[in-house]
């Protein structure tokens, strides 16, 4: 019998749009009471956690919907196991992985091995997503019903586009079916074609190839209009450029059932973190420019985006330290995506109601995680407690995932999560 | 009670009453096949050419009975030793064809509206044994003699129609039939496979199986065709079955005496359990012997209420 309470935080909960401060008594595994006086007087005895979050937020659990981890088949650079320790210590409660391990995530067995591992280590929760196309190789659609049934909780083909349109609106179709969401990862990949880093003055000093902001915009346009033609529920992943930003507001005008999502790197650095050839600062979509990352941080402010996501992308030492050309695309992103987001706040671009929808309510709505993404009575006990104030440095030696491919190792942030808890149980950062 | 036009190509050409005459007058010919001798010479001297573009057994074996056993001269030509398989157009094929004067044109096409172009450029009937994923209208007609054996009446009937609508030309026809007759029709499938764009009341899309089957009085299955899982319609044939198939628990939840059909032919433990047909709980094989009923009724009302 777990008891918990958490007193004197002020509780964010964006399911009731309302910041107040509030007591939360959790009670094996689930919220169990909420209140302005302290519930404390008569929850008293040596059985109960006390958690005194005074000037501290208390936020619903946050959900990194975007994460990839590297099990099975690629264990170097991440598993299931260190992929959640990295959750926990950024701040996550649960994460979402993408299908492209090795086997491709895109049959029960697949599907239910993942599970089933996460199940075993007492860490955050993991929900998966399954693969659109068989093997992710946009041929054919995945046993969609399959992956529904084992657990799955969306489907993408993330780490690739769609290619074929036709393959798009079926696979929009055939996952409504199931009402299944679909992640998109909007790109023509024929316009990125050798393309390493943004095509523009960066990629012409550095004399590598570039990928055209229009790779991204082009795509994105196409799967907006698929999801209004066919009424399908679509979300696009990583967006990236203020060409972007503009299909996001003609999206949502028209009222589209579509949800966008944009990660930390792009609202934080440019294209010039690439100067030196660094290739911890290349990823696709890539990092773009100043007036892509002042659109994306002025999306945000407006509310156009649904949900911040570190597609976490860990790759090893080794495969990155090399050129521009050789290495692989992706950036770690768990341990850093909640600090890089409260600079946002400091910066009076988010409020932290505004971070509780981005990093919980809405990725819980969108995948519909149950009694997940608000905090009431009868919820799932996950829960952040952030001190936006404190400050630390991103220490490589620190790093929880097994890969260290981050461009903001050695950066001094303010704003953190001091204890995660997790149906309950409390992990104290 | 007479029908005036020389063909029949669709079934929204039909009126209510038209499609309840077809019916009564199959009724009459379906006594012929339970006879000794199962001929009548009602159409003597007539000559029925059977046009199949596109490979059948049984609806081109029921034409040829249904032709025979009215004592018709039936002439079946094999498309693929005609000249159109030496490059001549369709709307040659069919002149040349006229010129040699039969009565009737009884057409299967993989291309919709095949038929109706056909029945543009002769004056003999036309009957349409299927085109396209457009329409099977002797197909409709015997799904709702078939219905009307077990059922008084088919207005308000909750019938289910599941499968794969969007390339089915028996759905098509089937919608439109019994919707003239006022059946509430609940359509499940995957969404690939539901058809888009339906502006009709009576007509709903179901949301599960379940939803489909609940409380149905007629459930029609449709055959679902490996080729979906090319272009991307469906997954995989398993999937199908899994997801997609009428189980004996499933139809639990229909009405107790629900009928269920199959137009045929029959993926056994794809669509359908082998077991429900096995059990004999369909009425796949009352179908088929109406079918004759049925096509018999439609060269009479065509070729004979011409003459008469």
């Amino acid at each position: 019998m777990e008891k918990l309470l958490i007193k004197n935080g002020i509780v964010v909960d964006p399911a009731t749009d309302t910041q107040v401060k509030r007591d939360i008594y959790i009670e094996n595994g689930l919220i169990k009471e909420i209140a302005y006086e302290s519930i404390g007087k008569n929850k008293s005895g040596i059985d109960i956690n006390v958690i005194d979050a005074n000037n501290l937020y208390v936020l619903p659990g946050l959900v990194d919907m975007h994460v990839h981890l590297r099990e099975p088949g690629f264990e170097y650079k991440e598993t299931i196991k260190t992929g959640m320790k990295a959750a926990i210590a950024g701040g996550f409660t649960s994460i979402c992985c993408m299908p492209n391990s090795n086997p491709v995530n895109d049959c029960k067995e697949v599907n239910s091995f993942i599970i089933n591992k996460a199940k075993s280590f007492d860490l955050c929760n993991l929900f998966t997503i399954g693969a659109i196309s068989r093997s992710n190789k946009g041929l054919n659609l995945a046993n969609i019903g399959d992956l529904k049934h084992s657990g799955a909780v969306g489907i993408s083909d993330d780490g690739r586009p769609v290619e074929d349109s036709s393959l798009m609106a079926r696979a929009l179709l055939y996952a409504k079916t199931f009402d299944m969401p679909v992640i998109s990862h909007s790109e023509d990949i024929k316009l990125r074609g050798k393309g390493l880093i943004n095509e523009g003055i960066i990629s012409h000093k550095l004399g590598v190839n570039g990928i055209p902001s229009a790779s991204e915009e082009i795509a994105i346009f196409r799967d907006i209009k698929l999801a209004e033609y066919y009424g399908a529920s679509l979300h696009i992943a990583h967006v990236s450029t203020k060409g972007s930003v503009e299909l996001i507001k003609m999206a949502k005008n028209k009222g589209i059932n579509i949800t966008f999502e944009t990660c930390p790197h792009y609202f934080s650095i440019t294209e010039e973190s690439l100067l030196s050839y660094n290739t911890n600062a290349k990823m696709n979509p890539p990092l773009r420019t100043m007036e892509d990352v002042n659109a994306i941080k002025n999306a945000l402010k407006d509310g156009l985006f649904d949900v911040i996501a570190s597609d976490h992308a860990p790759h090893s030492e080794d495969e990155k330290n090399t050129t521009l050309d050789e290495a692989p695309f992706g950036i770690i992103g768990l341990e850093t995506s909640l600090a890089l987001t409260l600079k946002l706040y400091h910066e009076k671009y988010l409020s932290m109601l505004d971070i509780a929808k981005l990093m919980s309510f809405n990725p819980a709505r969108i995948l519909k995680l149950q009694n997940r993404g608000g905090i009431r009575n009868g919820n799932i006990g996950d829960i952040t407690i952030v001190d936006p104030g404190k400050k630390w440095i991103y220490k490589k030696e620190n790093i929880k995932s097994l890969s260290k491919n981050s461009p903001f190792i050695n950066k001094i942030f303010k704003g953190a999560a001091l204890y995660v808890i997790i149906k309950g149980k409390i992990f104290n950062l | 009670m007479s029908y005036g036009k020389k063909d029949l190509i669709s079934i929204n050409d039909l009126s209510k009453s038209d499609i309840l005459y077809f019916v009564e007058t199959a009724k009459e010919f379906k006594k012929i096949s339970l006879q000794d001798i199962k001929k009548v010479p009602t159409m003597r001297g007539k000559t029925i050419l059977n046009l199949f573009f596109e490979p059948s057994t049984r609806t081109k074996t029921s034409f040829e009975i249904a032709q025979k056993r009215l004592s018709a001269d039936t002439i079946n030509l094999s498309i693929s030793q005609s000249s159109v398989a030496k490059g001549e157009s369709l709307s040659d094929t069919i002149l040349n064809l006229q010129a040699m004067k039969p009565d009737a044109f009884i057409i299967r096409h993989y291309e919709s509206g095949a038929p109706f172009f056909i029945s543009n450029i002769t004056n003999a009937s036309v009957i349409n044994a299927g085109d396209g994923i457009n329409e099977h209208p002797t197909q409709c007609l015997l799904d709702i003699m078939t219905i009307f054996e077990h059922k008084k009446e088919i207005k308000s009937l909750k019938i289910a129609i599941i499968g794969d609508i969007f390339h089915s030309r028996v759905a098509r026809s089937d919608i439109a039939g019994l919707s003239k007759l006022g059946a509430e029709i609940y359509l499940y499938g995957p969404q690939t496979l539901m058809p888009r764009f339906i502006n009709s009341d009576n007509i709903k899309i179901a949301g599960s199986m379940e939803t489909a089957v609940k409380e149905a009085d007629v459930i029609i299955m449709l055959r679902v065709q490996k080729e979906r899982t090319s272009f991307y319609f469906i997954p995989s044939i398993e999937e199908y079955r899994n997801y997609f198939k009428l189980t004996c628990e499933i139809l639990k939840l229909a009405s107790k005496d629900v009928l269920i059909l199959h137009p045929g032919p029959v993926n056994r433990d794809v669509e359908i359990s082998g077991s429900i047909i096995n059990s004999g709980k369909t009425v796949i094989l009352d179908q088929v012997e109406n079918g004759i009923a049925i096509r018999m009724a439609c060269l009479y009302i065509l070729l004979g209420g011409r003459h008469s």
